[in-house]
């Protein structure tokens, strides 16, 4: 790791200050991948500027018909927090099923949106669900927010402050892992939502994505069934030593099928 | 005095409570007065010519003491590494042996070949420098596969290696197998590979080395598991040191399977710039690095075949290997594919006429040399892949076929070379069946079946070889070293007692168990005895721990030095209580005349022993310290049996172990406990070759491609059952404990039960190690 200035801010807006101080200043989350690349010598920020002892970005609220999640939220309390488990246990279980314990109780909501990492679970909620990601500057509807690997609409300067997250009627997440990794080698969130039904795929290509065949069949009847016979083409899907694109491309179609039995 | 004798019982082990406190102290955990650190420039290609390095913007670079680079290393004119088995090969002459250079000399010949070394005050800066110092590479193709490294064309790697090849070396008699095969009811023929594994132990490799002015001589603390062997390599092969100036010191060391065994070049180069700088040098792998340099294991290319009668009856078995050696020779690479390999091939059963013949190849990839099983795995892999695939075929029960060929008779000469002691191959087997409740699967297969899950069960019935060995066998065989162990009994004044021996524990838990022995045989608290093990200047000599040899030939050495101790107690005693020698006898902890109560404690005899004022000096020297050094008559010979039960799910083709059943004869059982560890820990690592670990070099390229966690994937506990465990004993016939050694039996029995389970769920013939999700599901819905 090279050295690097840390600085630990107490409210969104230094942060952001010292964000826009020039020399390649970094916010540091819960550190489970910027700290994983720095330590491999693929990162080397001048600055680290700590997000951990900012209040506005903790916390969980109930606040209508969603939930809000704060960005600095780790993955184990949103995994163990009752109102989560309560109105959208599709998504603590998402969170409780992320890496290990270590990486749980570290890691965040907002880092992880923040990095989109392709494998990654939570871009499946968010985009699956239809929230709401909320920055110091405006707010970001799901489908805008993903952009490609490791790419979204985030601009320089841009902190995530919390994500909205609406109960949906019925939700599932079912994940099939790198047995390596444990992150998702195809994971699908299929959830009916306030706003129609969803079904969003992580793990199989370079961004998460929505399965609009699936969508449409599963808005007709919400069953297994509806989505057994529908499948993504290969083209274009990830393929590596773990999963070739034909099979990432078949276990869209199974783990959709099991994610709407999950969700009845 | 109470009952001492422990010996059977689970004592708790005595290294666990610094473990799990932190209170461990491992090489990298030694920092000495001036410490400075290394760092390593490993080349990033497979195969590359070295045009040029520059060193001088690294040596200017903050904190840097010195740089090294292969052209210093010949500068001074220091060798290359040796390997400790030299093997003859068809016609009679040497194997190759290719210079195996501490720094390159001109040529990179593997991802992570050491090309310079940056010494510097911190790693930090070490580091820094490294990168740094300018490599001009001209890369060449690579190869990185047996096969394609024996095809006519392939990139050359060592000019004294022509065509790749170290050797081609056979055992067996190649008429009487043929003349079998050709009058043969029945020929099952598989060809498979026996894929490549990282070792993964959880204290990556570590060294500090150091020079002291005043009397010339070295220490070098260094994570491995034969301190005396690495020493006595590393002065007499490689640097010309002389011996008795040179300490080695292997304290606590986090796992090794192998890969700790070894001569590297990292642990020579910081001992001999060590007294350059005239500084401590220490130098801790970063994950990343172990994957590129610690030796592997496994890599063999197999055809094999097994001829049997209208029976079943096994006729003959023949067998064609083609064995990675990896870039280079590694300390015991040669006798892996060999020595260790194709003497196994008889198994546990009556085979008569076996032929193997084995060729080792270099790749461009890290070295290939001994891991947990080293050799008994693939052997035993593929006459359990055979087995149980012939029976299927002729539509004979697996587990009957295995009991039509058992050997029933011992001792038994095989005829691969060894002569089984003992074993009791039907009582294992009837008794693993029974655990397994293999009568009850017929109607859990139905019920997955109902689920739309496939079952099935597999068999494997495993023997392994260890102690590793008599010298004169393993000289014969081309051993360049000898392989007896040594142990020192040290009873004080107040009669606490340390063991010393040349075993070495890194995650044994030789602490306890031989405490064990020593306190049963003393009729002494187990935590009166502490054993000291791992630094050659505290320990009289040893040859280390691998072969799963330490309690039966360490631990004979340890007995041996008992006696001795025993012995002299007696003729103590005898003087104490005014009797003859031959009328004391040793019980208890006390030394008593035959017949009477007449007694002296073992304690009151080790104070005499120190404060001789009444003591026979015209017939004994005063103390209490004896020393034996043991060679084995034979190797011992464990075997057992195991079965795999999965249930596997077609859609996803995810493999689950739901059922994993081992017997196994070790002979006696000092701490039922420990051994039983031994057996999870090695089930899972055979669990992890045959279902998770994937070793994949890119075959244009020759970069490693699981070079991290990320990818590379170690067997977590829920990949594994929980383990059904139980042991049968036929005690050893030439030890005095009747011990034969635990370490690597899961290792090698569990990968052909896995995968005999796997094929016999799905109905196919054969899957490729590992079967992985992707490889099951295509077998399952029959993709190519
Ligand atoms: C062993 C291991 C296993 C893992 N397994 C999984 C898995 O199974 N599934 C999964 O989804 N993830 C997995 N992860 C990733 C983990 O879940 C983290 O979520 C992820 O690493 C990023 O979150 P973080 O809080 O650690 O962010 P950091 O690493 O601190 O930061 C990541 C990036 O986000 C930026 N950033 C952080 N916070 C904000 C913010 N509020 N606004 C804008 N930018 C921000 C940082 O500057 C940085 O560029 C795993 C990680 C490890 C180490």
């Amino acid at each position: 790791m090279h050295a690097f200035n840390y600085q630990h801010p107490k409210s969104v807006a230094d942060a952001a200050a010292a964000l826009s101080k020039g020399g390649d200043a970094k916010l540091l989350a819960g550190g489970q991948s910027l700290v994983a690349a720095m330590k491999l010598r693929l990162a080397a920020p001048t600055d680290l500027i700590d997000l951990s002892g900012i209040k506005e970005l903790a916390g969980i609220k109930v606040e209508g018909a969603g939930i809000t999640i704060g960005a600095m939220t780790r993955h184990a309390e949103v995994a163990r927090s009752e109102e989560v488990r309560a109105k959208i246990p599709a998504l603590a279980g998402l969170a409780g099923g992320i890496g290990d314990r270590m990486v749980r109780n570290m890691g965040t909501l907002g880092g992880s949106l923040a990095h989109n990492d392709p494998v990654a679970d939570y871009p499946a909620a968010v985009l699956g669900l239809n929230a709401t990601v909320n920055t110091n500057k405006r707010k970001i509807a799901a489908d805008d927010f993903f952009k490609g690997m490791f790419e979204t609409a985030l601009q320089t300067g841009e902190i995530i402050v919390s994500v909205s997250f609406p109960v949906p009627k019925r939700a599932a997440y079912i994940k099939f892992r790198n047995p390596a990794s444990r992150y998702a080698i195809v994971g699908v969130l299929a959830a009916e939502t306030g706003s129609g039904v969803r079904v969003a795929v992580t793990g199989a290509a370079s961004s998460v994505f929505r399965v609009a065949a699936m969508e449409k069949a599963l808005a007709a009847k919400w069953s297994p069934d509806a989505v057994a016979g529908i499948s993504v083409p290969s083209a274009g899907l990830n393929s590596d030593m773990h999963a070739s694109a034909e099979y990432r491309a078949h276990l869209v179609t199974v783990m959709a099928r099991r994610a709407v039995e999950a969700a009845k | 005095m109470g009952d001492m004798n422990t010996i059977g019982v689970s004592v708790k082990r005595k290294e666990d409570y610094r473990f799990l406190t932190g209170a461990g102290n491992y090489t990298d955990d030694v920092t000495l007065p001036h410490q400075s650190y290394a760092c390593f420039v490993r080349s990033p290609h497979a195969h590359a010519k070295i045009k040029g390095i520059k060193k001088d913007k690294a040596l200017r670079a903050p904190g840097v003491l010195a740089i090294y680079t292969g052209e210093d290393w010949a500068a001074a004119k220091v060798g290359g590494l040796p390997c400790g088995w030299l093997i003859t090969d068809v016609h009679g002459q040497p194997m190759k042996e290719p210079l195996h250079p501490c720094l390159a000399q001109g040529k990179a010949n593997h991802v992570g070949d050491q090309i310079a070394v940056v010494i510097a005050e911190t790693y930090n800066q070490a580091r820094d420098a490294a990168e740094l110092v300018e490599v001009d590479y001209a890369v060449l193709p690579a190869v990185v596969d047996v096969a394609s490294a024996l095809k006519q064309g392939a990139p050359q790697i060592h000019e004294a290696a022509p065509g790749n090849t170290c050797y081609v070396w056979a055992l067996g008699d190649k008429g009487a197998t043929d003349k079998a095969f050709a009058s043969a009811a029945h020929v099952t023929k598989l060809e498979f590979i026996n894929n490549r594994l990282v070792p993964n132990a959880i204290e990556p490799r570590a060294v500090n080395a150091s020079y002291a002015r005043h009397d010339e001589s070295y220490t070098l603390y260094v994570a491995n598991q034969n301190p005396h062997v690495e020493r006595l390599l590393m002065t007499a092969f490689v640097l010309g040191l002389p011996e008795q100036k040179v300490r080695v010191i292997a304290p606590d060391v986090g796992g090794g399977f192998g890969s700790k065994i070894y001569l590297y070049a990292e642990d020579v180069v910081l001992t001999w710039a060590s007294k350059r700088v005239n500084r401590p040098i220490k130098w801790t792998a970063e994950r990343s690095e172990s994957f590129v340099s610690d030796a592997h294991g496994r890599d063999h290319a197999t055809t094999a075949e097994l001829a049997l009668d209208k029976d079943g009856k096994f006729l003959a078995l023949r067998v064609h290997t083609k064995a990675a050696m990896g870039a280079y020779l590694s300390t015991f690479g040669s006798c892996v594919p060999t020595i260790l390999y194709a003497t196994l091939l008889a198994g546990q059963y009556t085979t008569p006429a076996i032929y193997a013949e084995v060729t080792a190849v270099f790749t461009n990839t890290v070295p290939v040399d001994a891991y947990r099983g080293a050799g008994r795995p693939e052997a035993t892999y593929v006459v359990e892949r055979l087995v149980e695939t012939a029976a299927r075929e002729m539509k004979i029960d697996p587990a009957e076929i295995r009991r039509r060929n058992f050997i029933k008779t011992f001792p038994y000469q095989t005829p691969v070379a060894l002569q089984y002691d003992i074993g009791d191959y039907e009582a294992t087997l009837a008794e693993a069946m029974k655990l397994a409740d293999v009568a009850g699967f017929p109607a859990r297969r139905a019920e997955a079946a109902k689920r739309g899950k496939k079952r099935g069960l597999g068999y494997s019935c495993y023997i392994e070889a260890c102690g590793i060995a008599p010298s004169a066998v393993a000289g014969a065989l081309g051993a360049r070293a000898g392989l007896f162990e040594a142990g020192e009994i040290r009873v004080h004044p107040t009669g606490k007692v340390t063991v010393f021996t040349g075993s070495h524990s890194h995650g044994q838990g030789h602490e306890t168990t031989f405490a064990q022995v020593v306190a049963s045989r003393l009729g002494i608290p187990v935590d009166d005895v502490d054993v000291v093990h791992g630094d050659t200047g505290r320990v009289l000599f040893g040859m280390g721990t691998y072969g799963s040899r330490s309690l039966a030939v360490g631990g004979t050495a340890i007995v041996k030095a008992l006696d001795k101790v025993v012995n002299k107690g007696k003729k103590i005693a005898a003087h104490l209580l005014e009797a003859s020698d031959t009328d004391i006898e040793f019980k208890d902890g006390q030394f008593k005349v035959a017949g009477t109560d007449k007694a002296v404690p073992f304690g009151s005899v080790a104070l005499t022993a120190y404060v001789p004022h009444n003591y026979p000096h015209d017939k004994l020297e005063p103390g209490l310290n004896e020393q034996a050094f043991y060679d084995p008559s034979n190797f011992t010979f464990p075997a057992g049996s195991h079965i795999c039960e999965v249930e596997i799910d077609p859609d996803t083709g995810i493999t689950r172990i739901v059922n994993f059943t081992a017997v196994d004869d070790f002979g006696n059982i000092v701490n039922p406990m420990i051994v039983e560890g031994q057996v999870h820990g090695g089930l899972t690592q055979g669990i992890g070759q045959a279902l998770t670990e994937a070793c994949v070099y890119d075959k244009e390229s020759g970069q490693l491609l699981t070079g991290s966690y990320l990818d590379y994937c170690m067997p977590r506990a829920d990949d594994v059952p929980s383990y059904k465990v139980g042991t049968k004993v036929t005690a050893c016939t030439h030890n005095p404990l009747g011990v034969k050694g635990c370490g690597e039996a899961g290792a090698i029995g569990a990968p052909p039960a896995l995968i005999n389970a796997i094929t016999d769920a799905l109905g196919i013939r054969e899957i490729e190690m590992p079967a992985t999700p992707e490889r099951v599901w295509r077998a399952a819905n029959k993709k190519a």
